[in-house]
């Protein structure tokens, strides 16, 4: 071929070392392997991406774990009858979450207005009683109600209706079930973006984009690479905050670990594709850093990771339902604590494609490499 | 043999307002060392992104080793080392790291180990980038550049801000890639820079090439070898400039502040001549100095304005 030869004679002196060849991946296992490197070496990026998620976990987990069976404080004025008022509360079957107190009467009052007791009981000395309570405090009136049903049970009430109550504790209703899966999701939300859309930026604006793409490496090996990373660290999000759960607060995991994978990777990638677009064409970190932001900030308040987003107003529920948040939550909720099937989820897994694959092939259109 | 570079009636206009390059030609040849001078704002860094295919002009032909952009990217991506103007590589990674990331997007890089000698890096190898000092990161950012086994060089102002020794340092790396066969096309404002290390040289002003030639050549052409400068006492007004330039051996004057600069063919014709002039009107000469003309004459003479000025 005539630009061989062409070009060889520009050269006069072979080279000393025979070339190496680099295959076809060769671009691609190099980026991957620098971008995991650069995240190693970055302490501030380590916490942010697993040690934030599982701060947030613990203390909330600790702060709204399920407290023993609340009991109540009273207190009985030490008129004739208060030992007899005493003991029949005892014996009543809500006996156990009652602790009674015989004081005098000013000493009684004293301590209720401390806040000490939640009810004075006051007997009129011919087996009836009065109760003194405040109805601004939300305790008293639950105490009044039950101690009123302990007396009147225990002097031999028959209730009408006959009625029985089982406590739900168990795991998988409680709040720490519920707010791991929104953490998981909120989590690849945050990676996505600003792993993403960041980078590129801060890459672009140092015009270390520029220099790749004056060099034969494919664009499509850099992009690649950077879903690579992603995926990656996907992987450690998911098993640290699962494992967490698991032995934190023994959560049951139901689904099988291949669809949470399967989800957590369709979110990734949707937020990686969304965070792709959010960096499209913005020149300096701080723009994209503004614009990440307002576009994680709808989903950080509607998505339900915290608390259960069906509070909110009947008539916005599908466009909530429409965010990829939304979608990632739920659809990881119902697959980790219900075990539930993937196809049983096509609508959430369609919300989410969507929103990857339309943000990455607008990024791609956009998008300014220089 | 089709030149290495060679691009025809060049136009880059930014945002249809702010033409950046107003019809330019070149042509460099296997082998060159071209230097592309001028001052900033002048238009180098637009026409030698365009030669590099990161740009696109708005008309204008550029072909690279007999090739264009839009048929053969590829290829010419693997012919071309590029260092830009102010990478700022990823500082958590080693200088070897840097390298090896660079060469892996070539079909035949050549070793990092022998680029990182070549270059004095081995030192540095396991150094994060963070860690280094300029010279040697812009030593690394012509690595990045030579590992890819280039045919041509672009150099961006490789030597801007960079302390003397770093400077000849760096010129030396160019000149042994000039030795095995390279081309190499480099901006620089630096007048030495481009006497010592270019075989051609092009003088840009407003996006336009206004002189072409060797460093000599250039210099012939502003007629004398030598400049006069000198500053009397009492100024000086036209008369005394027009009897200036009618001294022996004087090709031109210029004037600047108080200084009155000649170029020469002799000075040793022209400087007997100026003192008994400065004798007979009874003026006080205040500053006498002779010197080798240099391209920043032939800048000054062409446009009027220093190099550097901003």
């Amino acid at each position: 071929m005539a630009i061989a030869e062409q070009t060889r004679a520009t050269r006069l002196t072979p080279p000393a070392v025979p070339p190496r060849l680099n295959g076809r991946w060769s671009g691609f296992a190099h980026l991957l392997l620098a971008r995991m490197r650069e995240l190693v070496r970055e302490p501030e990026l380590i916490f942010w991406i697993f040690g934030f998620p599982l701060l947030l976990a613990l203390g909330l987990g600790i702060a709204f774990r399920n407290k023993p069976v609340e009991t109540t404080s009273i207190v009985i004025v030490s008129n004739p009858g208060a030992q007899e008022i005493a003991d029949m509360i005892q014996r009543s079957p809500q006996g156990p979450s009652i602790r009674a107190q015989v004081l005098d009467r000013t000493q009684a009052l004293q301590a209720f207005h401390f806040g000490k007791y939640d009810l004075v009981v006051e007997p009129d000395g011919r087996g009836g009683v009065r109760y003194i309570y405040d109805p601004s405090r939300s305790e008293t009136l639950l105490s009044r109600a039950e101690v009123d049903d302990a007396l009147q049970s225990g002097a031999g009430r028959e209730n009408p209706v006959p009625a029985s109550s089982a406590v739900s504790t168990e795991p998988g209703s409680r709040y720490i079930d519920f707010l791991i899966p929104g953490l998981l999701g909120m989590t690849l939300m945050n990676s996505g973006m600003w792993g993403v859309g960041f980078a590129v930026v801060d890459m672009r604006q140092r015009k270390l984009l520029k220099r790749f793409v004056a060099t034969p490496m494919r664009k499509s090996d850099f992009l690649l690479a950077l879903a690579g990373s992603r995926l990656v660290l996907m992987l450690i999000e998911i098993a640290l905050l699962l494992g967490l759960g698991m032995l934190a607060f023994h959560l049951r995991v139901l689904g099988s670990l291949w669809n949470i994978l399967l989800l957590g990777t369709l979110g990734s990638v949707a937020f990686g594709g969304f965070g792709l677009l959010t960096a499209c064409r913005a020149r300096k970190v701080e723009t994209v850093s503004g614009l990440i932001n307002l576009a994680m900030m709808p989903m950080w308040i509607f998505s339900g990771v915290f608390f259960s987003y069906e509070h909110f107003p009947a008539r916005i529920l599908p466009y909530i339902k429409a965010l990829p948040l939304t979608a990632l939550n739920d659809a990881l909720r119902t697959t980790i604590l219900q075990g539930a099937s993937l196809s049983s989820q096509a609508g959430r897994i369609l919300v989410l494609v969507l929103w990857g694959g339309i943000s990455f092939g607008l990024a791609l259109r956009w998008f300014r490499w220089t | 043999m089709p030149a290495a570079i060679q691009c025809r009636d060049l136009r880059k206009t930014y945002d249809g307002k702010v033409e950046a390059v107003r019809g330019l030609n070149l042509e460099i040849q296997a082998g060159e060392c071209f230097g592309l001078l001028g001052p900033n704002g002048a238009g180098k860094t637009t026409t030698i992104e365009i030669l590099e295919g990161l740009l696109q002009p708005s008309s204008g032909q550029v072909t690279i080793l007999g090739h264009t952009w839009e048929t053969h990217t590829r290829e010419l991506r693997e012919w071309l080392g590029i260092s830009l103007q102010e990478t700022r590589l990823s500082e958590k990674l080693s200088v070897r790291e840097t390298i090896e990331l660079f060469a892996s997007f070539y079909r035949q890089p050549r070793s990092s180990a022998e680029v990182m000698e070549e270059l004095q890096l081995g030192e540095k190898a396991d150094a994060w980038v963070g860690k280094l000092s300029g010279g040697q990161r812009q030593r690394l950012a012509v690595a990045t550049a030579l590992v890819g086994n280039p045919k041509i060089l672009f150099l961006d102002e490789p030597t801007t801000g960079l302390d003397p020794q770093s400077r000849r340092q760096l010129w030396e790396i160019i000149r042994t890639f000039l030795r095995v066969g390279g081309t190499v096309l480099l901006t620089t404002h630096y007048m030495d820079e481009a006497e010592r290390l270019c075989d051609r040289l092009a003088v840009i002003d407003h996006g336009q090439v206004i002189a072409e030639g060797t460093p000599t050549e250039l210099i012939e052409r502003l007629g004398g070898h030598h400049v006069v400068e000198f500053a009397v006492s009492g100024g000086s007004d036209a008369d005394f400039l027009g009897h200036s330039k009618a001294l022996p051996g004087v090709d031109s004057v210029r004037h600047e502040d108080e200084i009155i600069s000649l170029t020469v063919r002799e000075p040793h014709t022209t400087i007997p001549a100026l003192l008994d002039m400065v004798r007979m009107q009874k003026l006080q000469l205040l500053h006498l100095t002779t010197r080798q003309a240099s391209l920043e004459d032939v800048f000054v003479h062409l446009t009027g304005r220093h190099l550097r000025e901003e």
